[in-house]
């Protein structure tokens, strides 16, 4: 009777929350005393991984854990039952790669400063310009020391949409660097204090060559320089271990060995065979990846590896993990953003080569392909701005020959044995951790809705999503108009100089165009509006090398202002303003 | 084992074994050219074999098998299933060596970020799908020394490819062939034409005597770097225990390999004050200057690049596209070469390289080279600067079957590569390029069909999203 009364409350709570648009019903941030806390979810067809499928069972959970499954489970007495009929169980998706949870993205230059993105002058201590690395020693990039654990923010919206498309788990990366910190898993449920959604930290230590910079500012520019340091690193912190034991052992007579923050934290990382993540798109950086990692001396997984069809065998001869990007490539948009939009490889004049269609067309097989060579493999979102794609995306390597079991797998249990967790998430299995997803149908069709998602045994009720992407945009109104012609004027250790601006913004807030100084005049690459906050990315030819500057600050009116920031982390502010007239011709 | 007995041991062989065909058929099949099958051995013959070390046969042939050059002649006939090539009206020379390149390079070609570069290492990003590559191939270059550009007094490691197409960067790599690293002098270490970008001091060095102070400190370091692990092996050696042995330097190790011989400089260079500098360093610290290169000021100073050792690797007649390049003169090459330097042209550009044979046929009119002297200038004279000419750079029988076939004197103007041989395996085919161009066109436009019908863009586009691979912009100084 009680939780007849319950459960009829429930479904009117349900339905006022929908009517309401309210997303999540019970997820306020905090939990609160009197919310259930055991659920049976009764006459469901159950994917639970582990095993075979139950066409008609139940799942029980309880204080955030599973505790039952099965054809016959029996229903606790005091559960809230939820009626299955019709509906799918499976567990709750890993995103084995994300920036979800760190927040919006916040300007390259500014979190390149505030990380070691240079030298050795500590971190962002000059409010912005780092000193430029001279070399190896200088520790580039490199806080490995970091952990995304420790750089949560529960106002990223984006925990919510990863989470209403049946991902309760998300691995998260720090961003910026070569050595940008520690990855955290992390569950995707509410919480004020974000420390209650770390599941394991540090789970793993990605490592990034290219840092994004340019060959001109700061070492490491080039890619060679990039892999040279990433080696003289490893083998850095493998010969502290050792020059560390003998010392300990036998002080006198012994030269010190200098105590280095890196060369502790990645010697650890390899004392504790912990994961390193090594990032590789094509088969001719697999093949490098797969050349180079082994001398690390680290447990190891590819990451990306959308080229990976070409190069399956290699991969299974290596006999290591792989965690496919599932952002496939796809053709730049012609034109985009109304100007200096195409760029490299797309779009423009230039035809594209034959391997660039064909990696196109076949990066979705990629999956497949591995399964099929038994590599172990899950996926990563990569960027995904939708978290629907990325479920779109995995069907599309369905399509493609991945088998269907194989994809929920690499998508459940598949993730969380690469990450080491499978003893705690990826199946419905009693004892662990109750992150489930209940879908009204196959969780690969595009019609299908997520019904009800767990989040440590916490229930959400997705919202119709709305097909939209959902990337950093946490409210903000519509964007503010950065088109027409603008004066920009800001200062460098060569006095006092003046650029000229022109943008174009689209109805989305993309914005193209260029920017003429000094320097030259360098097209807008990329550039969005997002409420009055802009972030607008220009490719400057200086001596013959492109660099990107991002111009990132506030719109007021015909006011702006901002900074410049060169991938070296070096930032310049600037103001600028638009003249009246030269607004309203190009404003649409 | 010269021509003649080769040919006798063969005939011996080929008699023994019909005479004794049943009782030793095992062993006949396991002579390797019989037992791989005759898909092994290419006859290119009724050619002009232009040797370049032993002068030029008219109505020759070339024998390859297994990847070598068998037999060189003016009657070999030819195996039963071997592949024939009718040279009829061609002409067969070595495969061109560029002495300076830098194709097939991912990620940029400067770690230009710093003065002393040298832990950067080409080998570690040769990027096997450059079309570059394609294109070189097309232009007769089997060989290329991969460097790193010119942006530091110490740039990066370097690394001889051969230019085998369509294989996997690994197997780029020119076996055996010691590796470099680049020097560079004059304008652009010291980013003489540079723009500073705002909030960013400018790079030391400067001037050319900060050059020469970049190299003297990186050697002195690297002497003191040497001392550290021998004094750490020695101790090691005598039975010390419980030592520290020193920290691996990756910048340092490439200059203790060129102290020990086991590593070439190819030094960029424009001006002979700086080529002198250079050789007084090299012979202050006790190692050889095995190339400089571009050298325009070379035919000022051969006496003492020749004296010294070093090989001269230079352009035709590119000149006066910045201050220190106004004094280069067309009789350079030719120049050197009198006065006993070996000296070859390179390309130090993908474009360059598809006509060095043009390149070098300039120097007879420039200098009044010979035929053969203007071709050692692309074969056998860069093989020599790069120690790989026991293997390469002339046609004779032993040296790999690097070969490229022309449908006219290779300098002539009219010369057009018609295939290009890497260890007896063609690839690059002229006729056969032509003719899959329809079908690469085809199967382009199907992809784009495709991906126009499936209205691409439904994906999230990520970072680098629609950048296939092969796309990356190669930046690069000469």
């Amino acid at each position: 009777m009680r939780a007849r009364d319950v459960r009829s409350i429930l479904s009117a709570l349900v339905l006022a929350a929908c009517a309401l648009g309210v997303w999540s019903f019970y997820a306020t941030d905090r939990a609160r005393a009197d919310e259930p806390s055991t659920f049976a979810i009764k006459n469901a067809r159950i994917v639970p991984v582990s095993g075979a499928v139950i066409p008609n069972g139940t799942v029980v959970i309880s204080h955030g854990l599973i505790q039952a499954v099965g054809a016959n489970a029996t229903i606790p007495p005091d559960a809230r039952v939820i009626d299955g009929t019709g509906l799918t169980v499976y567990p709750g998706l890993i995103d084995a790669g994300t920036d979800v949870g760190l927040g919006a993205l916040a300007a390259p230059a500014a979190a390149a400063a505030g990380r070691g993105g240079g030298g050795g002058g500590g971190r962002g201590a000059t409010g912005g310009n780092v000193p430029i690395s001279r070399g190896p020693e200088d520790r580039p990039g490199t806080t490995p020391w970091e952990n995304a654990a420790d750089q949560l923010l529960s106002t990223d919206a984006r925990m919510a949409t990863w989470r209403n498309s049946g991902f309760t788990t998300g691995l998260v990366i720090p961003r910026n660097g070569i050595f940008p910190g520690h990855a955290a898993l992390v569950n995707f449920g509410a919480a004020d204090r974000t420390d209650e959604l770390v599941v394991k930290a540090p789970a793993a230590l990605p490592v990034n060559p290219q840092g994004g910079r340019g060959e001109f500012t700061g070492f490491p520019g080039a890619l060679m320089g990039q892999i040279s340091y990433v080696r003289q690193v490893f083998m850095d912190a493998q010969w502290y271990a050792q020059a560390q034991q003998i010392y300990e052992a036998h002080p006198q007579g012994n030269e010190r060995p200098a105590y280095d923050h890196t060369n502790a934290v990645i010697g650890h990382v390899i004392a504790n065979k912990e994961l390193v993540m090594f990032p590789s798109q094509t088969d001719v950086q697999i093949l490098r990846a797969l050349k180079l990692a082994p001398t690390f001396g680290v447990r190891w997984a590819l990451t990306g590896a959308q080229q990976g069809y070409e190069v399956s065998d290699a991969i299974k001869a290596a006999n290591i993990p792989v965690i496919v990007n599932v952002n496939w490539p796809v053709a730049a948009a012609a034109g985009a953003g109304g100007g200096g939009g195409g760029g490299r490889g797309g779009g423009g004049d230039t035809p594209e080569p034959l391997r660039t269609l064909r990696f196109r067309d076949r990066a979705p097989s990629t999956p497949g392909v591995l399964v099929k060579a038994a590599v172990k493999i899950a996926f990563m979102s990569g960027g995904v701005a939708n978290p629907r794609d990325i479920l779109r995306n995995v069907s599309k390597s369905i399509a493609a020959g991945l088998p269907a079991d194989a994809a929920i797998r690499a998508l459940t249990f598949g993730a969380a044995e690469i990450l080491g967790v499978s003893d705690r998430l990826g199946t419905i299995e009693p004892g662990k951790i109750a992150n489930l997803v209940v879908t009204d149908g196959d969780i690969f069709a595009d019609t299908t809705k997520m019904k009800w998602v767990f989040v440590d045994g916490r229930p959400f009720i997705p919202p119709p999503v709305p097909d939209v992407p959902a990337a950093g945009r946490g409210g903000g109104g519509a964007a503010s108009d950065i088109s027409g012609s603008w004066n920009i004027t800001f200062t460098t250790d060569q006095g006092s100089m003046q650029a000229n601006a022109t943008f174009q913004m689209a109805a989305d807030g993309t914005v193209g165009g260029s920017v003429s100084s000094p320097y030259g005049t360098a097209p807008v690459t990329r550039g969005t509006v997002t409420g009055n906050q802009f972030s607008i990315t220009i490719s400057l030819l200086l001596n013959g090398q492109s660099v990107d500057i991002l111009l990132s600050g506030a719109l007021n009116g015909n006011q702006m202002t901002g900074t410049f920031g060169s991938p070296d982390g070096t930032s310049i502010p600037f103001t600028g303003t638009r003249p009246r007239a030269g607004a309203e011709e190009v404003r649409r | 084992m010269n021509l003649t007995t080769q040919k006798n041991y063969r005939k011996f062989v080929l008699g023994l074994s019909i005479a004794v065909m049943a009782a030793v058929v095992i062993a006949v099949s396991s002579w390797p050219s019989q037992a791989q099958g005759n898909s092994e051995v290419t006859l290119i013959k009724n050619a002009t074999i232009l040797t370049v070390t032993k002068g030029t046969i008219q109505n020759g042939s070339v024998l390859i098998r297994n990847g070598k050059i068998a037999e060189v002649g003016t009657n070999i006939q030819a195996p039963a299933g071997a592949t024939v090539i009718d040279g009829t009206g061609m002409f067969v020379m070595p495969g061109i060596i560029d002495c300076h390149s830098h194709i097939a390079v991912d990620g940029g070609v400067n770690e230009g970020s710093i003065s002393v570069s040298s832990m950067a290492n080409i080998l570690d990003v040769l990027n096997p799908v450059d079309i570059d590559i394609y294109r070189d191939l097309a232009g007769g270059v089997t060989s290329a020394n991969v460097l790193h550009g010119s942006a530091n007094a110490i740039g990066g490691q370097t690394t001889v490819i051969k230019l085998r197409w369509g294989q996997p960067a690994e197997k780029l790599v020119f076996e055996g062939a010691l590796p470099g690293i680049k020097f560079a002098l004059g304008e652009n270490p010291k980013r003489s034409n540079s723009t500073v970008l705002p909030g960013q001091p400018r790079r030391y060095p400067a001037t050319r005597m900060g050059v020469e102070d970049v190299i003297r400190q990186a050697f002195t370091e690297a002497v003191e770097y040497k001392k550290k692990w021998e004094n750490y092996n020695r101790r090691k050696a005598t039975g010390e225990l419980n030592l520290i042995p020193p920290r691996r330097d990756l910048r340092l190790d490439p200059l203790v390999e060129v102290l020990e011989g086991k590593r070439y400089v190819h030094s960029h260079c424009y001006v002979a004050d700086e080529i002198l500098m250079l050789i007084r360093v090299a012979n202050e610290f006790g190692f050889k200057v095995r190339t400089f290169q571009h050298v325009l000021e070379g035919y000022k100073v051969a006496k003492e690049m020749a004296a010294h050792g070093a090989g001269g690797s230079t352009f035709s007649d590119w000149w006066a596209y910045k201050l220190e390049a106004y004094d280069a003169i067309p009789y350079n090459a030719a120049l050197m070469t009198q006065k006993g330097v070996i000296v070859s042209i390179n390309s130090d550009d993908a474009e360059e390289a598809q006509h060095l044979n043009q390149e070098a046929a300039k120097t007879m009119k420039y200098g009044g080279l010979s035929h053969d002297e203007a071709l050692k200038l692309v074969t056998i004279n860069p093989a020599k600067q790069l120690g790989i000419d026991n293997r390469v750079g002339s046609i004779e029988v032993g040296k790999d079957a690097d070969l490229v076939i022309y449908n006219h004197d290779p300098l002539s103007v009219y010369a057009v590569v018609q295939k290009s041989i890497i260890d007896g395996k063609v690839y690059f085919d002229r006729q056969k390029d032509i003719a899959n161009r329809a079908e690469i066109a085809k199967e382009k436009q199907a992809l784009l069909d495709k991906e126009r019908q499936a209205g691409a863009g439904r994906g999230g586009r990520g970072p680098g999203g629609g950048r296939g691979p092969g796309d990356s912009i190669q930046d690069r100084e000469e």
